[in-house]
């Protein structure tokens, strides 16, 4: 037992490898223990962790805004459903080609985005994010696109072996969540490795970094282009997910609400994005149930949900300002700092007020000194981060 | 981590309701019905449509004091989709699979209907009279469930196009239409009946806060004498302030959707010469052609503008009472009377089979085409012209088909609507 | 040649509304360094407020004053309720909490005065002025428009550069710690920026009110629209906010009229990148300007 935690201490590549198996086996048990409709929202919150794990490599780690993911969304959408309609591929290589094809459109993006910065690099991608789904529209290329009604996928068909009566929402939840357990590994390890290092010296100090080796441009080329490929994958699975890609389904407001996961669920950081896309799926949701049974009149109760969503960005940016990953770990810090105090009383003159000294017998041998609490953490330092957006 | 975050998450969401119990059919009660829509309530296309699914409602909540449908109260579950098809997708299967509803009733849009169209009917959903006005939901072999309402703008673009053909021989026409199936499709119908060298300007706009300043003058420009409108209210008023401003006067024609006088003359009140008397509607849309299908809203004399007229006073008398609320509460009526048609027990299939067998007369002008072979909705309008706040037919109701068929004049008046407002069981 | 100037014309027109929003982004910018996406709900919100004036019979001046004045209290409002907690925070910050606030709005207006579009009058009459025979895409009403924004604009400049205040208020925004030194009551002054740059946005909401009618999301293109604009002129720039705008609102007329009216949007972007391609930070800003 030792030597394993040692192993995982040790080691990210096992340490992540470890917690992508956990997810796996307790997202099956859950996929499975659920109804019907609760499979499509596990689904839906997975297609979108893939996007907002993405943007939280770009923005939290990179220090580049990006409101134009909704657009890189959809680039994957309609690639996924063009690949099956015209070639039939099947669905690990048309995810693939999602993904593949937003990387290159990242490589354009990127490459535009890398000179600008602050609110110049927000405008270029809120205007990307709002242009490029008006594209479908254009006349030339309606009848590849499907115009404004967009195109319809047919379902993904559970595979025989699964039995004749497996629900398809369970078959989209294991495609969907498959995808974001594997970008997060991805990511994980990514941005534990030269690359996520590099990339925070950049985000902290562009100067410094380009002086010590770091070519700032491509790095930053090269963090889009990984930003997008998530966001496409992300797409290609909401196309699978939800059976269709269409301009409608793209709208600014999806952009914000990606960048308002990462900041809710704490910036630069891939757990939190996870926290983030929950919101975005039952915040919504809840409130509509809420509004529905409000028995408010029309007007009050169409708009009901949409002010507590309003309300939600604004009251937990401001009670969390590090996002609810950050919170968390800061609760999870002072618990943790509060019963090694218990435990062993440090010296200092505080130590005799701290609470009530009940013993644990036995208590310290179990407990190995807590490397989460002690080690500088770099994913959670968003304090002073994005500075360069300021500029 | 990520497991347990999520873990942690769904652990609070619960499982599914159970059965409603009682009948056998899902979302049918002892005492309720419970019926499910999509809807924009906020969003792009909120302004004007967000007002339907509360006129369906008050409608029902009528009917339902009035004893309800059988013993059964219809609940009407409508949920904003914002527009947004993957939204659709998302509130129609927590509808179907959560709050287990018997059938969805009037959903809006094409391009976010049309993503669930597949969908309800392999739940077999009665996917129950579609808030829009494609050909695409009269499939009946391929999507048996769902059901039409509103002509479609195939058949309305015929109408029109016939119209302006017989009556504006030669002159020069201009299009001025929405990029989408609505638009699209209007243009189809009217190209079978105006000759190509007669329409001297194309000329289309995206919805959502774009000028169309180009393409008034463009059209201007064309010196056409008829400029035919496939366009949503908003923009049938940016239109008409645009042909103001160049001074630019030909015959409009304007498609039903975008020609209800109220709604234009609340959104061109401020524009209107002032001084003078109070005549109703505003001077800016007097003569325009339109097409309609069901009562007009501004015509106080007819039976059925009467009754929504009480019932919008009694429900939601904060909402303006306008073509889109005619519309919500007689598409209400023609559900209450398939759902009586379905019987005292009613099933998912018997509603369908009932809907095929039906010859339902009711709010609209003319038929519906409803039948195993068709599951298209109103068959044609009857062309007239705004006059105040009101539209005053031109001649006979018409039908057709959305194909090459003729169009042939419809003799049977409108039916007068029941004295208490619930239709007779039948 | 009718054809190129009366699209001039139609770009001018709504360019130098955008031109009037990206001032008001541009006035935050420079003081609190944040950019406002809640400004296009505040100018939504100011507008129903003069559109209520005007619907209980109130006249046109009276409610353009109420727009004025409530987008002054609305600025000051937020600045100091919701926006001063985020200012020294990550700007990520600030831009989800503007962002909730948007959204917060345009519920809230949904709530109160329901969805449906309303008409806005005009100032003056909008039908287009007449030149040798031809009907030009102008009105009075378009000429007031343009002069509204262009008398905003010289108002500003003269209380920026010749006023006590104006200097406090630049003082502020580029040297908080040397003005906090100099006696100036920084934060004040934050709280004025955003309550003038909130004015000029109201503005901007009632000169576009009659051509996109008044509504909880009829003013959404115009927030896209006046961010592009401001980053097209540059962000410290009130004068580069104006040519971005008047640029940006004739390209899309240009595009709209000569190309496709289907890719105005596209065309937006396609303008934008151009201009950030060849000066990466806005037309109007010194490249040595940027402070590290």
């Amino acid at each position: 037992m030792g030597t394993v935690l040692n192993v995982l201490r040790r080691s990210t590549l096992a340490r992540h490898t470890a917690a992508a198996l956990a997810a796996i086996v307790a997202l099956y048990f859950l996929t499975t223990a659920v109804g019907p409709y609760r499979d499509l929202q596990i689904a839906q919150a997975a297609y979108l962790t893939c996007a907002v794990a993405g943007l939280t490599v770009l923005t939290g780690l990179g220090g580049q805004i990006s409101l134009g993911h909704g657009a890189f969304m959809a680039v994957g959408a309609y690639t996924a459903v063009l690949v099956i309609g015209h070639w039939g591929w099947p669905l690990a290589a048309v995810l693939a080609a999602a993904a593949g094809v937003t990387a290159v459109a990242g490589v354009v993006v990127g490459a535009v985005a890398a000179r600008l910065h602050g609110p110049y690099l927000a405008g270029a991608t809120l205007a990307f994010a709002v242009g490029l789904p008006g594209l479908a529209n254009y006349k030339p290329l309606t009848d590849e696109l499907g115009g404004q009604n967009g195109l319809t996928l047919v379902p993904p068909i559970p595979p025989a072996g699964l039995g004749e009566t497996f629900p398809l929402e369970r078959w989209q939840s294991w495609i969907a969540c498959l995808g974001a357990v594997i970008t997060l590994f991805l990511l994980g390890n990514l941005v534990r490795g030269r690359f996520g290092r590099t990339l925070r010296a950049s985000r902290d100090d562009e100067i410094a970094a380009a002086l010590s080796g770091v070519r700032v441009a491509r790095l930053r080329i090269t963090a889009t282009v990984v930003s997008a490929a998530a966001a496409g994958l992300g797409g290609g699975l909401l196309a699978v997910v939800a059976t269709l890609a269409a301009p409608g389904a793209f709208p600014l407001t999806l952009s914000l609400q990606l960048i308002a996961a990462i900041i809710i669920g704490g910036l630069g950081s891939l757990p939190g994005a996870v926290w983030g896309a929950l919101i975005l799926v039952y915040v919504p949701t809840w409130a509509s149930d809420l509004s529905t049974s409000s028995g408010f009149s029309h007007n009050i109760a169409s708009n009901l949900p949409l002010a507590i969503y309003g309300l939600v960005l604004i009251v937990v940016t401001l009670a969390f300002p590090r996002g609810l990953q950050g919170g968390l770990r800061d609760i999870g810090g002072a618990v943790r700092r509060r019963a090694r105090k218990r435990r062993d009383p440090a010296p200092g003159p505080r130590a005799s007020t701290s609470g009530p000294t009940t013993t644990h017998p036995g208590g310290a041998d179990e407990a190995t000194p807590d490397q989460a609490g002690a080690r500088p953490d770099d994913r959670g330092d968003a304090g002073g981060r994005g500075e360069r957006l300021r500029r | 981590m990520t497991a347990a975050t999520l873990a942690a998450a769904a652990s609070g969401c619960g499982g599914d309701g159970g059965d409603g119990g009682g009948s056998g059919a899902p979302g049918v009660t002892a005492t309720t019905v419970t019926i499910g829509s999509h809807q924009p309530l906020t969003g792009p296309a909120a302004p004007g449509y967000s007002a339907n699914s509360a006129a369906s409602k008050a409608f029902f909540d009528y009917v339902n004091a009035n004893g309800g449908i059988n013993g059964r109260k219809i609940v009407y579950k409508y949920v904003d989709d914002a527009y947004n098809p993957t939204q659709t997708v998302s509130v129609t299967q927590k509808l179907v699979l959560q709050d287990k509803v018997f059938a969805i009733f009037n959903g809006l849009g094409t391009p976010t209907h049309s993503k669930v169209v597949d969908y309800l009917n392999a739940q077999r959903v009665p996917d129950l009279f579609v808030a829009s006005g494609c050909g695409c939901w009269d499939e009946p072999d391929k999507h048996p469930q769902t059901f039409g309402w509103q002509v479609d703008y195939i058949r309305e673009g015929k109408i029109l196009g016939d119209y302006i053909k017989k009556t504006y021989a030669g002159k020069k026409v201009a299009y001025f239409y929405q990029n989408d199936d609505f638009g699209q499709d209007g243009v189809k119908g009217l190209d079978k009946y105006i000759p190509k060298d007669q329409v001297v300007s194309r000329q289309s706009y995206q919805p959502g806060g774009t000028d169309i300043s180009a393409q008034a003058q463009a059209i201007a420009q064309s010196k056409a004498d008829v400029v035919v409108l496939f366009s949503i209210p908003t923009y049938t008023a940016l239109f008409r302030l645009a042909a103001l401003k160049l001074n630019y006067k030909p015959t409009f024609a304007v498609s039903n959707v975008g020609s209800d006088p109220i709604t234009l003359t609340g959104l061109l009140e401020s524009f209107a010469k002032k001084g003078g008397s109070e005549v109703k509607g505003s001077p800016l849309i007097q003569g325009m052609v339109t097409d309609g299908y069901l009562s007009a809203p501004g015509d106080a004399s007819n039976s059925w503008t009467q009754l929504f007229k009480k019932i919008h006073a009694q429900y939601i008398p904060k909402l303006p009472f306008n073509g889109n609320i005619v519309y919500g509460m007689s598409v209400a009526y023609t559900f209450v009377q398939a759902l009586q048609a379905a019987g005292k027990n009613p099933t998912r299939k018997g509603v369908v089979d009932a809907l095929e067998k039906s010859h339902f007369t009711g709010p609209g002008v003319v038929p519906f085409a409803f039948s195993e072979k068709s599951h298209a909705g109103y068959t044609g309008a009857v062309i007239g012209t705004i006059k105040g706040e009101n539209v005053v037919p031109q001649g006979q109701p018409l039908t057709t088909d959305d194909g090459d068929g003729p169009i042939q004049p419809y003799t049977a008046p409108q039916p007068q609507a029941p004295a208490n407002g619930v239709p007779a069981a039948g | 040649m009718v054809r190129f100037i009366n699209l001039t014309l139609a770009g001018i027109t709504s360019g130098v509304v955008f031109a009037a929003v990206a001032l008001a982004l541009v006035l935050i910018w420079r003081s609190t360094r944040i950019v406002n996406f809640a400004q296009g709900g505040m100018l939504m919100f100011t507008t129903f407020l003069a559109w209520s004036v005007i619907d209980r019979g109130g006249s046109y001046w009276l409610a353009l004053g109420v727009a004025l004045a409530s987008g002054l209290v609305l600025g000051a409002v937020i600045e100091r309720v919701a926006v001063r907690p985020v200012e020294n925070k990550p700007p990520l910050n600030a831009v989800i909490v503007t962002l909730g606030l948007f959204v917060l709005l345009q519920a809230s207006a949904g709530m109160i005065w329901g969805d449906t579009p309303h008409s806005y009058p005009p100032a003056f009459t909008i039908k287009g002025l007449s030149v040798g025979g031809t009907r030009l895409l102008l009105s009075p009403f378009d000429l007031f428009v343009i002069g509204a924004v262009a008398a905003v604009m010289m108002l500003l400049t003269l209380l920026f550069v010749r006023t006590d205040l104006g200097l406090r208020l630049r003082a502020s925004a580029f040297a908080p710690e040397i003005a906090r030194l100099q006696g100036v009551r920084v934060g004040r002054m934050l709280t004025l920026g955003w309550a003038l740059a909130a004015l000029v946005g109201s503005l901007a909401g009632v000169l576009i009110a009659p051509s996109v009618f008044v509504g909880p999301a009829q003013f959404d293109s115009m927030l896209v629209f006046g961010f592009t604009a401001a980053v097209i002129g540059g962000l410290d720039s009130p004068a580069g906010a104006v040519v971005g705008g008047l640029l940006l609102g004739c390209a899309l007329s240009y595009v709209s009229g000569y190309v496709s009216s289907d890719l105005v949007t596209f065309g937006a972007l396609a303008a934008l990148i151009t201009v950030l391609m060849i000066r990466p930070s806005g037309l109007f800003t010194a490249s040595t300007g940027r402070r590290v």
